[in-house]
């Protein structure tokens, strides 16, 4: 035995004897780490917001930080690193790799971008940086409205062209553009907030205000479009504490629309979602923003500070802690349970239902999820049904706000009556097709609402209308093909977005998408076998986001055979 | 109340439990339903994710997972529609793209290609992913993730299951993958090879090492599996072992009450020390003329240097004749014998037998005396019985869980597994250690308090109980005495007195304090960290008075539970393997308990107490005790002052030693018998829970080594005891007429259900797992509470021998090494003797890691490599005493605890000097 020790001073597979097992914590990346967090709590939960800030301080999340934050956050080596290369956002480098360049350029690849010339914009690009910054390709951005674009560090620039990104990234705008906004002393001064001063100050009743909502027939405007009275009513009647959770993370390819409102009026959406919150009585809220939208945050950031401040003043905030919460580049987490998961600091992946969120949500507690536009509206229905219930077209009621991109005129948020046609929309709200484009079909329903020919126009766009078509109208983003655009191409950049985007939990989506990359970007279609997958995709996937990813190919095999050759 | 749910199950009515998935109801009702992710085996969660058991549910617009979804009442399940066979036949043409191809699988045989088999799907007409390559980085387990199919059976062994928290699901979508910490080769990450995940997976991306060749293909199917136990500490596991060829080719859990399946490195891996090419296969005599060395080393591979190879019967004779010479010139009391807490309960209770029947002396113990002997001390004193009042599982049933000396992920890793259950559950763990381990990391405290001031600490905690009122005042009336005498002793010790003795500031002992004493139940677990000092026996009383004055005890989730050691260290002690006790611990000082065993053995027996290990070796050097018999033991290297003893066994005139190798305690010996492997006997061993559990035999017995029980009874026999034995069996029904603790505890029933816990009523009921819920099995029937007074270590630091030692375990080598660093993939994973020290130790001492210092203590100097641990404090050093190159208790002090008569195997005094300026010898 002695004999045998002397032979051998290493452990089998090279890891040292001179160490306990595995990396050990390195005492000054510790420091660092330690000095980034500050005061700020270990707490798992907030695990993502730490990554951000050694992220953004670094530039990159290096083995040595990884391991250092794990130990301090008392947080297995692995719990931290699965969460970490989970995200877009996050470059994990390892002690064998080479950081990232300083500067990163993302292009939007997603479908309006790629129609405007995304892939062409990539490559010359990368041709003209040959390495020295890193460019990357990224899932929309939710510009669309000025596709092509690109992210120059953390500034966008839309209508992108090479020149135009190059200068930004020359000349160091890396930095978000705050947007122009309402500020909070011009929303008090018309009269904001005072529907929620007079719901603290038990002037309204929540069970007014669920009949308000009720009668008024508003609906979930992130894509699921359940009604918002009858949610709250559920939630209010699980056992609390209850919390609250902001889907802010507004990420279906085509869909821009809470962006758009939040940008423009930041204090009528807080305000709605302290309305909502003080009806379901919940402790805290969670506005989970997607990443994409840097200098939102900012604006959010410093609005909601006033807001608070404003309650704090008037002695009524003692009810509802307010947590903007950071995304970090996962589709996926637009999804309620995924953005839940993701709040509570893990790989966004969703979860079984039953139980829904309802009754067991964030930290396992009765849970309250909204999306932005729908407590955008919130004031405005609340003071004023009518203005809300008069609307609608073609047997539907009440307004949607649909985001139109790809080849119309004038593309951007429309708020425009539930139940427009494609065809009236784009020729009342759009300024008709762009010059040169012939209208050939369109998605009703972002990436995974499935496409439509243009034979199929006549549709009522609304919750529940083209069900019957093998669509559906989601988050009302519409997204319009001309005759210059391919079916098929289009098909396999939403499929290709779905394979980056699945969050592999389970086999259906994660190797579905994968498998159904791989046979669309065939110059023949074996169409029997994709059919087969697409099938067992949307009947076996756990979430929406599997269920639906083959929705764009089964209607492409439906309605736009010119444009493929099929085996 | 009914509170089954009704619903139909392919038109059948059918009914589920509360909480019963589909797939079970289905499973129960004989309809079969293709699964993967799920297991349905204790501590597996279903997770829902490879969707091969999805189920149509009318009315609903998908399908769903039926391993996780429940029924509600008049649901209508379809689990063989068109429809969701063919998602779940998809869902393995899916799978199977990506598979290596079934005649090139790494295992053939796996729950994957059973199920694709079954379905008819062994191809697939998708496109293959590149495939990932093989991870052989570590020693024992095999990683192909070409064969992996992503369903985190893996990740939940790992991380929920054993909770060693090494395997992730990393990144997303088709390019998740199975990573180590953080895409560590499984080589080179904090992996402690539990195994866990190999039993979990269902595809054979992740293998035990030994069951495939070079390439990764399958070397083919076991011959035989044998239940039978884990041979390593105290938890008890009971495994299969996979047979081929007479060797193991792998081990797996089996799901008994200690382990539900659950193994550890050792169990696992640890078994192929018995066909080691030092296994002595042949008995052997020391040649003439070679004199005995205390100083001298023996190449263990080598034993004819100083021995010859002899015959059973000369071997025997020989044997036998020396003891015979000395009992016959100068009594018994010039012989000592030492069994094994490594034996079974038979041969233990064979070797007292022989001890006292043959010897006609009491000088019979074992190595108990070195690890718990003092809590037994304790808890005999305090409440009149030595084991465990729970099982460690009750951790679950706990609120509040304190671990005080003790390292369960090392030295009892799967005990340690449910105690991070626990923790992962909610359960607030307080652990109380001079070194940090992997556990603190879930701990809500770890007071790393300074070594050898327990009682400090501990009366720090029971003073701020009694005085702030959070004693169970009915408890104490009803189930203890003396606790007016410790209350008043208790006044000398506030928290904020005690701090600067122990180092931990007094808000958080009062804090720790009230979590214990406030919570509905807690339970305290305790290891050699308590029991290992002069002062280890004040430390258990401590632990006792905690434990009564709060009545944390004898209900669900209370108890006190000293974590055994040896896998049969409760089973040898039950036994009678100590000096002073005969089975089940009845005084040798009491003439009715010898009475009834002089009539059973038919002769008189020592009426006097016998010598303790350390004792006997005094006596030996006193030229006391001339003779010994050694079965199993490994004295010159578990000893304190390993020196002295070595130099002691020298001195003996006549030694036996029974034996697998030549060990450093055989190589003095006069006669050597080579003795049976755990794997190949037949016996029954008692766990730390009080389980007793059957062991059979899965290998043969090699060469011409023969059944320890033989060789016992051979020498009773050559004594002329006249033993009549022919199985273990035999001597297991001979305990049963005197133990009551064996009370409804069969030989038949040990074969039928492979474990009962003692005390059990009768044959037709378990055993209490939880005991004294209503008193105590002392005279008064109550617990008597012993104040304890502050004893300092005996030997303090000062300017010569700056440092403290502290000796133990490491999680891969058991006890003296003898058995693990045999065993190739444990020696593989620890292969050199290590002292670890804090790096800003090393810093001041100007040592780096990997260097070779030697350490000094003012009994021997050892040479040994540094590891750099931040787990031990700075001013600590701390050596397994499992290398026997660098014999840690070289260095140890033999003082002794005045009741257990323990040593302080946990503070000496050292002095850690790099080579090139060490200091001139005294």
């Amino acid at each position: 035995m002695s004999s045998t020790a002397s032979k051998k001073n290493s452990r089998k597979g090279g890891a040292s004897p001179y160490f306990p097992k595995g990396r050990q914590v390195e005492p000054e990346a510790l420091e660092q780490v330690r000095a980034l967090l500050g005061d700020a709590p270990r707490r798992r939960d907030l695990l993502i917001e730490h990554l951000h800030r050694i992220q953004d301080r670094f530039g990159h999340l290096s083995a040595a930080h990884l391991a250092a934050l794990a130990e301090e956050m008392r947080l297995a080596m692995t719990e931290v690193y699965e969460v970490a290369t989970f995200y877009a956002h996050f470059d994990v480098v390892m002690e064998d790799e080479t950081p990232p360049p300083a500067l990163t350029i993302r292009v939007c690849d997603s479908l309006t971008c790629e129609m405007m010339g995304a892939q062409e914009l990539l490559s010359s690009l990368g041709n003209h940086y040959a390495g020295r910054v890193r460019v990357i390709r990224a899932p929309c951005m939710g510009r669309c409205e000025t596709a092509p674009v690109a992210e120059v560090g953390h500034h966008h620039v839309t209508g992108a062209t090479l020149e135009k990104v190059c200068a930004a990234a020359d000349d160091g705008h890396t930095h978000p553009v705050n947007p122009e906004h309402i500020g909070f002393d011009a929303y008090r001064a018309e009269g904001g907030y005072d529907l929620l001063t007079a719901c603290l100050d038990g002037k309204k009743t929540p069970d007014e205000l669920i009949g308000i909502l009720s009668d008024a027939g508003l609906r979930g405007l992130g894509g699921a479009g359940f009604p918002t009275g009858q949610k709250w009513k559920i939630v209010r009647g699980y056992t609390g504490p209850r919390l609250m959770a902001v889907n802010a993370d507004e990420g279906e390819p085509g869909t821009f629309k809470d962006r758009v409102y939040m940008e423009r009026d930041p204090h009528r959406f807080l305000e709605g979602m302290l309305i909502a919150a003080w009806v379901v009585e919940a402790t805290d809220i969670y506005i989970y923003l997607r990443d994409e939208y840097p200098g939102l945050r900012e604006v959010l950031a410093g609005e909601i500070a006033k807001a608070e401040a404003m309650l704090e003043d008037g002695g009524l905030n003692k009810a509802t802690n307010i947590h903007l919460r950071r995304g970090a580049g996962a589709y996926i987490c637009g999804e309620e349970s995924a953005m839940i998961e993701s709040i509570e600091g893990k790989r966004g992946l969703p979860r079984h239902r039953p139980p829904y969120v309802a009754e067991v949500g964030l930290f396992d507690r009765p849970t309250l999820v909204q999306n932005v536009e729908t407590l955008f509206w919130l004031r405005d229905i609340i003071e004023s049904p009518e203005w809300f219930t008069d609307e609608g077209r073609n047997g539907r009621q009440g307004l949607r706000s649909f985001s139109v991109s790809g080849r119309v005129k004038e593309p951007g948020v429309k708020l425009a009556p539930a139940g427009i046609t494609v065809r009236e929309l784009i020729d009342e709200f759009c300024g008709g097709m762009a010059d040169g484009h012939k209208f050939k079909g369109y998605l009703p329903g972002g990436a995974s609402g499935g496409i439509l020919p243009a034979s199929m126009s006549d549709i009522p766009l609304d919750f529940g209308t083209l069900e019957e078509h093998g669509c559906f109208i989601g988050s009302a983003a519409v997204v319009i093909l001309s005759d210059k655009d391919s079916a098929k191409d289009a098909a396999l950049n939403l499929m290709r977005f779905f394979e980056d985007e699945s969050c592999g939990q389970c086999t259906p989506c994660r190797v579905g998408t994968e498998k159904a990359v791989a046979l669309m970007a065939e110059k023949e279609w074996d169409e029997a076998l994709l059919g087969d997958l697409s099938q067992a995709m949307t009947d076996a996937s756990i979430c929406g986001l599997g269920q639906a990813a083959a929705n764009p190919l089964k209607m492409v095999l439906a309605h736009f055979r010119d444009d493929l050759i099929c085996k | 109340m009914n509170d089954k749910i009704k619903f139909t199950l392919n038109g059948d009515e059918v009914e589920a439990a509360k909480g019963e998935t589909i797939w079970q109801v289905a499973k129960r009702l004989g309809v079969e339903i293709p699964h993967l992710c799920y297991t349905p085996k204790p501590g597996y969660r279903a997770d829902g994710n490879c969707r091969a058991c999805m189920v149509e549910i009318e009315g609903e617009r998908v399908l769903a997972a039926s391993c996780i979804r429940t029924p509600t009442d008049g649901m209508t399940v379809l689990s063989a529609s068109e429809r969701a066979k063919s998602a779940r036949d998809m869902v393995f043409e899916m799978l199977v793209a990506d598979q290596p191809k079934k005649a090139q699988a790494h295992e053939p045989d796996s729950a994957f290609w059973q199920w694709a088999g079954a379905l008819g799907v062994e191809t697939s007409r998708l496109p293959a992913r590149e495939a990932p390559t093989p991870d052989i980085s570590h020693p024992a387990m095999a990683v192909n993730l070409d064969a992996c199919i992503h369903c985190n059976l893996c990740v939940r062994a790992c991380r929920e299951v054993q909770v060693n928290d090494v395997i992730g699901m990393a990144g997303r979508g088709h390019g998740a993958k199975i990573v180590f910490d953080m895409g560590d080769p499984m080589g080179n990450s904090t992996c402690v090879a539990c195994g866990e995940c190999v039993q979990a997976c269902p595809t054979g991306a992740l293998m035990p090492a030994t069951m495939v060749d070079s390439k990764g293909v399958y070397k083919g199917d076991a011959d035989k599996q044998v239940e039978t136990l884990c041979p390593y500490c105290g938890v008890g596991c009971q495994v299969t072992f996979h047979v081929k060829d007479d060797a193991i080719l792998f081990v797996e859990g089996r799901d008994g009450p200690a382990n539900e399946n659950r193994l550890c490195v050792k169990g696992r891996f640890g078994f192929d020390y018995t066909k080691h090419a030092h296994r002595l296969m042949k008995p052997l005599i020391r040649k003439d003329g070679v004199a005995k060395d205390g100083q001298e080393k023996l190449d263990p591979a080598n034993p004819l240097t100083h021995f010859r190879e002899a015959t059973w019967e000369e071997a025997l004779d020989k044997a036998a004749d020396g003891l015979k010479t000395i009992l016959e010139r100068d009594g018994g009391d010039a012989l000592a014998g030492f069994g094994s807490a490594k034996g079974s309960n038979e041969e233990a209770y064979m070797v007292q037998k022989l001890v006292r029947q043959g010897f006609g002396t009491n000088n019979v113990d074992h190595c108990t005396r070195l690890c718990h002997a003092s809590s037994v001390a304790a808890l005999m004193e305090g409440i009149n019985s030595g084991a465990v009042t729970a099982p460690f599982t009750a951790a679950a049933d706990a609120e509040v869980i304190i671990v005080i000396g003790a390292r369960p992920e090392h030295n009892h890793p799967v005990a340690a597994t449910f105690l991070k259950n626990a923790a992962k559950a909610g359960k607030r763990l307080i652990i109380i250690d001079p070194r940090r381990q992997d556990l603190s990391r879930l701990a809500e405290h770890h007071l790393q308090f300074k070594p050898g001031t327990d009682v400090a600490l501990l009366n720090a905690m029971i003073h701020t109980i009694i005085e702030e009122g959070l004693t169970d005042d009915q408890y104490i009336q009803g189930y203890t005495e003396g606790f007016e005498a410790l209350k008043e002793s208790i006044k000398a010790f506030p928290p904020e007195k005690m701090a600067a003795v122990c180092g931990i500031d007094a808000d958080t002992i009062r804090t720790v304090a009230r979590t214990y004493a406030s919570a509905e139940r807690s339970i305290i677990f305790w290891g050699m960290g308590i029991s290992q000092h002069v002062h280890g026996t004040d430390n258990a009383r401590c632990l006792i008075a905690l434990s009564m004055i709060t009545g944390h005890v004898g209900r669900p989730g209370t108890g006190l539970h000293p974590l055994r050691g040896q896998n049969n260290v409760q089973g040898a002690s039950d036994a009678g393997l100590i000096p002073w006790v005969y089975p089940d611990y009845k005084s040798v000082e009491d003439d009715e308990t010898r009475g009834v065993y002089e009539d059973l053995w038919g002769r008189d027996l020592d009426r006097k107490k016998g010598l303790t290990v350390v004792e006997i070796m005094d006596n030996v050097h006193a030229g006391v005790i001339k003779g010994m018999y050694i079965m199993g033991e490994n004295p010159a290297m578990s000893d304190p002052d390993v020196g002295h003893a070595r130099d002691g066994l020298a001195k003996l005139e006549h030694l036996v030693v029974q034996d697998l190798f030549l060990t450093e305690t055989a190589a003095f010996a006069d006669v050597v018998l080579p003795a049976s492997a755990f794997p190949e006997k037949t016996g029954t061993f008692t766990n730390t829970n009080r389980q007793v559990q059957l062991a059979r035999p899965a290998l043969a017995l090699p060469g011409d080594t023969r059944q320890d029980w033989w060789i016992i009874q051979e020498i009773a026999n050559r004594l002329g005891l006249g033993w009549t034995y022919t199985e273990p069996k035999d001597v297991f029904a001979e305990m049963r007429q005197t133990m009551k603790s064996f009370t409804g505890i069969t030989w038949e029933r040990l074969e039928a259900e492979n474990s009962v816990t003692y005390p059990c009523d009768n044959e037709d009921v378990p055993g209490h797992d939880v005991i004294f819920g209503d008193g105590f099995p002392t005279a008064s029937g109550r617990a008597q509470l012993v104040p304890a007074a502050v004893t300092p270590p005996d030997e303090l630091p000062d300017d010569d021998y700056p440092l403290v030692l502290t000796t133990g375990r490491m999680l891969e080598h058991w006890h003296t090494g003898a058995m693990t660093r045999r065993a190739a993939t444990l020696d593989a994973l620890e292969p050199v003797a290590v002292a670890s020290l804090h790096p800003a130790q090393m810093d001041m001492l100007g040592i780096s890691a990997g260097d070779t210092v030697k350490v000094q203590s003012r009994r021997g100097t050892i040479d040994i490599a540094i590891r750099a641990d931040r787990d031990v404090p700075e001013g600590m050093v701390f050596i397994p005493f499992c290398f026997n190159e660098a014999a840690a208790n070289l260095l140890t002090n033999p003082q002794l605890d005045p009741y257990g008569k323990i040593p302080e195997f946990k503070f000496c005094a050292v002095r850690v000097e790099a080579q090139g300026q060490i200091k001139a010898a005294e």
